[in-house]
């Protein structure tokens, strides 16, 4: 499915002119700064591409999409895992918010398996906690929640006034861990922190790695052993991608950490090789376990058929046996007819159309992928949450500037582990792959892959939105709950990518189909033809314009 | 099982499954209530994402609810120049007739003082046209979302009502109708328009909250209370004002008209159920001395007919309410007239009314059995619940979960319903209200008993 970039490019429509629109309306100030954010996609001949800036402070008053650090630890990536108990420590709006929102799906191994994810644990701060101190509070909390569910596990979150008011988690964490001989331990995750959820990301990959990863040194059963790092298993994906590893004879150790379980995290540190999907909010924990056991990783992507079947085979290709290999080929020969069906069936509908995509720190990537196979066009994509890296590719790692609010998050040092440091492949080997084409930790980023003439706008704003909307007049949009409505008030399909709008799954091969289908359902859906949208200046039309 | 009011004892602590949300969710929503108004938190821009995201997902409409974007920095050195940088881009891309700024759990716990923050913003500005800034103290650490509902409404009367001369007369009639539905707000200001009262309502979010499709791009939604009328509610004849723990509790808008302008507060229940809606309506004929128009007479006779014709499915039924305050009381009200007995009303809320509150409405409650518990969670509800043996549980859909364990339905109703389409559109209050809500509970109880039958009848 080969397409060229120029195809891609919105002809009539010129993207410098854009950009000067959505910045138009800003004091200098702010204008000067999102211009930087905003750029026109120019891919050159060694696949470098223009710098986006990324991962800095929103203004304020400007109505970002962004969540804060809380969100990112708490909801995002501890979130998923259903028998550690999430114990928020602050007031109670915070853990109310992050109360079973994000639709990730879990399956315990049994009903004696705890699952925790229908329950919101706060310590519901009270005015007299905020001025008296709140520790006492937080430890009659995890010795309640002891006492009426013996969890494995329970892990404390920090929400704005907990630091501020001195409350120390840690110390609380540890001595709530010699009391009760279960695993405690707390983030300081206060949602000032940072510019985004992304912080958050970050100090929870350095608490489960450091209070979590490596507890359990047991090797399991299973030949080809892997982790899968940032799948949250929204609407079932996890559940599809493991299918498809166990049909090809793979075995996940922990997945972080959708469908997760502390368990699973606690032997993490014995797999063979760690895929990444999503980039952002995982390569930490990834990076950590390369540097103290040896473990490598590679960027995978499950979201697409192509692109499945394109992730398996550098699984074989690592592992390089003829057995993994077959067993890969045959698996993807087995699962692309129905694909293909679908796909051309709705491709036929669906083939011209343009996708907007602002979403995540990975998902305005993959999901790109997704479109192309239905013949639909990416015009205009950004994260929300994301770095430079996550855009134009880990080679521009060394030049990234961290500023102040990044280098309050805490960069932990690692070491190789004295016992258990044990390199997957020889030095030989890893240059042996690399030869091939091969690539270890390496993440090209979202715009490589993007058509020149493209748009790539990080941290967009509501009203940048409604701008983009009115000049592309796209077929899609998609993003959040946050921007649904008012995306779909001007007329324009709007697929929420981190709910799924309660759909899904749609990684791998029968998720590929399910989006397809639902793409498919939703920008030929009849409702749009009553829809009568700002630019159709058409007052004819606009007398009849009725349901029946 | 104790019937009075089981408050939690000293320092006890975590609460599971929260039956409250925070208190700046509750001004955000009185300041979309507002004609060209854009609601400000001053904290981290987490507390409105979250906010936003909690809102749209009940409403299914567009809600834009800016931040002063707090960094680390501005956590220690406070958040003033965050506050004026917010300030001035609200004003450059919306440019709004009024920006309502709740605090958050974050400046308020560093003191930042707003209304000298405030103070030094408009007069660095004396030479530009300013909009209405309104500042509302919405700590979460104090009180729950209708504290932060109430206190807007109550700072906005106050904030705009020394305003300007403003030489039109006075309405008829202020309505504070507490947080309710948009079809509820719209069906109240049906009934004023029927008995020809000029009124100022506030909040209206009707429209802005439950709006058409955009013919073009809209920076701020239509609709919503004018500012005007905002300013001129000092001058009204009088005010209603819906809610009887707010009665008997905390300070409010209509109180606060009452006092500073003497304009006369009728404090009411919310009219869920005859017996309110019949006083809210006698309010109404006492104020304009006509009787009320025929078709609420006729929307009044059709209910009643219909509580006659459904009784013997309803009564002696047994129901768990939880909700606002409020809410519950409003709710215990219709439910004692159409023969459910309520077995347990809870609240997150603590006001320390709701006993005493709901024994006006059924001074029978302790031989009745029922339960009024403040200041509860969802596990409270279920621990409790359980022992009652409830046949429905009436409340907003964070009780989906346990109504599921129990194995007993859910009437869903008030904030937040995520799990239904039209959430904005279920109607509690006037008689139709109560028609609307009797039809739902009794076909949801008809159709648990229809489920359950092996033969499956059709008719029933």
């Amino acid at each position: 499915m080969e397409t060229s970039c120029e195809d891609y490019i919105c002809s009539e429509i010129d993207p410098e002119e854009v950009k000067n629109k959505l910045i138009s309306k800003y004091p200098a100030k702010v204008g000067r700064k999102r211009s930087k954010q905003i750029t026109i996609n120019r891919i050159d001949e060694e696949k470098c591409v223009p710098e986006v800036m990324a991962n800095v402070r929103t203004i304020p008053g400007i109505i970002t999409q962004r969540g804060c650090s809380y969100a990112g630890c708490k909801g995002v990536v501890l979130g998923p895992t259903r028998d550690i108990i999430n114990l928020t420590h602050g007031p109670i709006g915070c853990g109310f918010y992050s109360w079973l929102t994000r639709r990730n799906q879990t399956r315990p191994n049994g009903p004696e398996d705890h699952n925790f994810m229908p329950y919101c644990f706060s310590t519901d701060m009270q005015e007299n906690e905020i001025i008296f101190g709140g520790e006492k509070k937080l430890k009659e909390a995890i010795q309640e929640a002891y006492d009426t569910f013996h969890p494995k596990a329970i892990a404390i979150f920090a929400t704005c006034p907990v630091g501020l008011i001195g409350d120390d988690v840690h110390s609380v964490a540890r001595e709530m861990k010699a009391k009760l001989g279960i695993n405690v331990f707390g983030f300081s995750c206060e949602g000032y922190k940072g510019v985004s959820q992304s912080a958050g990301h970050h100090i929870a990959n350095n608490g489960i790695f450091t209070h979590v990863v490596g507890l359990d040194d047991e090797i399991r059963e299973g030949k080809y052993r892997i982790n899968l790092l940032g799948e949250y298993n929204i609407g079932g994906d996890a559940f599809e991608i493991d299918r498809i590893f166990e049909d090809c004879g793979l075995t996940v150790v922990s997945t972080f950490s959708g469908n997760s379980s502390y368990d699973y995290f606690k032997n993490s540190h014995t797999a063979d090789l760690n895929l990444i999907m999503c980039h952002r909010s995982i390569n930490y924990v990834a990076e950590m376990m390369e540097t103290k056991y040896g473990i490598p990783w590679i960027k995978v992507n499950f979201i697409g058929a192509e692109a499945t079947a394109k992730s398996l085979r550098k699984i074989a290709q690592y592992y390089d046996e003829p057995e993994l290999t077959d067993r890969v080929e045959e698996v993807i020969v087995k699962e692309m007819p129905e694909v293909e069906k679908v796909r051309a069936e709705v491709k036929a509908r669906c083939e011209g159309k343009l996708a907007m995509l602002f979403v995540g720190g990975s998902r305005a990537h993959h999901y790109q992928e997704l479109f192309k196979e239905i013949g639909m066009r990416t015009i205009a994509a950004g994260y929300e949450f994301a770095h430079r890296d996550d855009y134009e590719g880990r080679r521009v790692l060394p030049n990234i500037k961290v500023d102040a609010d990044s280098r309050n998050i805490e960069e932990l040092e690692i070491h190789p582990d004295p016992q258990r440091y044990q390199p997957r492949k020889s030095p030989e080997e890893i240059s042996e792959l690399e030869k091939t084409g091969f690539k270890f930790k390496d993440y090209e980023g979202m715009m490589t892959e993007m058509s020149n003439g493209t748009l790539v706008i990080d941290d967009i704003n509501q009203y940048e939105t409604e701008k983009l909307i009115e000049i592309f007049k796209p077929d899609i949009f998609c993003a959040g709950i946050k921007e649904k409505y008012a995306i779909q008030k001007s007329g324009i399909p709007m697929k929420q990518l981190h709910s799924y709008d309660s759909g899904g799954p749609y990684a791998g091969f029968r998720g590929a189909i399910n989006f397809y289908r639902e793409i498919d359902r939703m920008v030929n859906s009849k409702v749009w033809k009553y829809v009568k949208a700002p630019w159709q200046q058409n007052p004819e039309l606009a007398a009849t314009y009725a349901w029946d | 099982m104790s019937n009075s009011v089981l408050k939690k004892k000293e320092n006890y602590t975590p609460t599971t499954n929260a039956c409250k949300l925070c208190t700046p969710l509750g001004a955000s929503l009185v300041f979309k209530g507002i004609s060209n108004a854009v609601p400000l938190l001053h904290g981290s821009q987490g507390c409105s994402t979250y906010i936003r995201r909690y809102v749209i997902s009940h409403f299914k409409e567009p809600v834009d609810i800016a931040s002063t974007n707090f960094s680390e920095e501005t956590a220690i050195f406070g958040g003033g120049v965050n506050l004026n940088l917010a300030l001035d881009n609200l004003r450059k891309q919306y440019n709004p007739e009024m920006i309502g700024i709740a605090t958050t759990c974050l400046s308020e716990t560093i003191g930042d003082d707003v209304a000298m923050f405030l103070k030094s913003y408009r007069e660095q500005r004396i030479d530009q046209r300013l909009p209405e800034i309104i500042h509302v103290s919405t700590p979460s650490y104090r009180g729950t979302h209708m504290d932060g509902f109430h206190g807007a409404v109550q700072a906005v009367v106050e904030g705009l009502s020394n305003k300007d001369f403003d030489a039109r007369s006075g309405h008829q009639l202020n309505i504070f109708p507490s947080m309710v539905s948009p079809a509820d707000i719209r069906h109240l200001k049906d009934i004023l328009k029927a008995f020809g009262i000029s009124y100022a309502m506030l909040p209206d979010y009707s429209d802005r909250l439950d709006g058409a499709l955009w013919s073009e791009y809209q920076t701020i939604q239509k609709g919503g209370t004018d500012i005007s009328e905002i300013k001129n509610m000092k001058k009204a004849r009088a005010s209603v004002e819906f809610g009887k723990i707010l009665e008997g509790g905390r300070s409010s808008g209509g109180k606060y008209l009452k006092d500073t302008f003497g304009v006369p507060c009728y404090s009411l229940g919310l009219p869920i159920g005859v017996r309110e809606t019949d006083a809210f309506f006698k309010v109404l004929e006492n104020l304009t001395g006509i009787s009320t128009p025929d078709r609420f007479v006729s929307q009044r006779e059709r209910l009643i007919d219909s509580f006659v014709d459904g009784h013997k499915y309803v009564s002696g039924i047994r129901a768990v309410v939880y909700g606002e305050e409020d809410l519950v009381v409003g709710m215990v009200s219709l439910l004692r007239e159409i023969g459910i007995i309520p077995v347990l009303c809870a609240s997150g809320g603590k006001s320390g009314l709701m006993e005493k509150t709901i024994e006006t409405i059924v001074p029978e409650y302790q031989p009745l059995g029922i339960s009024i518990r403040e200041n509860v969670d969802f596990m409270d509800i279920e621990k409790q619940a359980a022992d009652f043996s409830p046949d429905i549980f009436i409340g907003n859909s964070k009780g989906y979960t346990l109504s599921r364990r129990i194995g007993k339905p859910l009437v869903r109703i008030g904030f937040p319903v995520h799990d239904r389409i039209g959430g904005s559109r279920i109607r509690h209050l006037g008689y139709e209200g109560a028609q609307e809500l009797f039809d739902r509970i009794v076909n949801t109880l008809i159709e648990k008993g229809q489920e359950k039958s092996e033969i499956g009848y059709t008719y029933i």
